[in-house]
């Protein structure tokens, strides 16, 4: 009988949904699996306890934006030579420390699988359907040559520093 | 408890952050006043989800935990 009361009297759900009180901003500068995973975890979280939350992608960090099935990208042969060297999408990071030619991030993902973490790409959905503003940085696009088809869906328009400092003003503010 | 349970999710194995981002995702269906159940193995999952009440409002009605598994009932905050 309580709760029939409860829901009886409560507002309407459309004025009490997404009503963030607190922002959150997350300034994504490395393109290491051992960065870029606990970005994904603090963003998919934020959005989860209500925060607005935006992580902008710059340098390093706009590589786990590329598709996984996007080879080479970049317009020049300098921009080619880059992607080669550093292929991107989740699913080709490499770790900060004790890479080991690709040993050490196979060994991550094995232990991260058996210690059911979930994996970027399954934060990085869920990230997306909480509604995390994912920004790619325009400048870091043109400087590897990657254009919006280069990378994943659901991210917003690209933007600038002055942006991503506007929108860090009011909010918890990480650089990961 | 005589209330009704609305929802009740399986978050068994899973780690941080998920029981809290599912249950974010799935509480979303719900009216004001209803309750959510879940259930975590995560040892991790009794501190993040009276964080996460806290910080969203919504009402931690009850906590248990029976061999190892925790059992989180949460109101939706009205």
């Amino acid at each position: 009988m309580t709760a029939m009361q409860a829901t009886l009297e409560a507002p309407a759900p459309a004025q009490l949904e997404h009503v963030p009180h607190k922002k959150l901003v997350i300034m994504a500068w490395s393109g290491d699996l051992d960065k870029i995973w606990p970005t994904f975890i603090l963003g998919t979280t934020g959005a989860a306890m209500g925060m607005e939350t935006t992580i902008f992608f710059t340098f390093w960090g706009l590589f786990p934006l590329v598709r996984n099935e996007v080879h080479i990208t970049g317009e020049n042969w300098m921009q080619k030579m880059m992607s080669m060297m550093n292929r991107g999408g989740t699913e080709h990071l490499k770790l900060g420390k004790m890479n080991f030619v690709g040993a050490g991030p196979a060994m991550m993902k094995k232990l991260a699988e058996e210690h059911h973490v979930a994996s970027p790409d399954e934060l990085l959905e869920v990230a997306r359907d909480l509604g995390v503003h994912l920004v790619p940085c325009q400048m870091t696009m043109d400087l590897l040559g990657l254009t919006k088809d280069d990378l994943i869906d659901g991210i917003e328009e690209p933007a600038g520093a002055t942006t991503a400092l506007l929108e860090a003003q009011d909010a918890v503010t990480l650089f990961i | 408890m005589d209330e009704t349970i609305t929802k009740t999710l399986d978050l068994k194995g899973l780690s941080c952050p998920l029981p809290i981002a599912k249950t974010a995702q799935a509480i979303r269906d719900l009216q004001p006043g209803e309750l959510i159940e879940s259930l975590a193995t995560d040892p991790g999952a009794v501190p993040d989800f009276n964080a996460w009440c806290t910080s969203t409002g919504h009402e931690l009605v009850e906590q248990s935990e029976d061999g190892g598994v925790y059992r989180f009932v949460i109101r939706k905050k009205g």
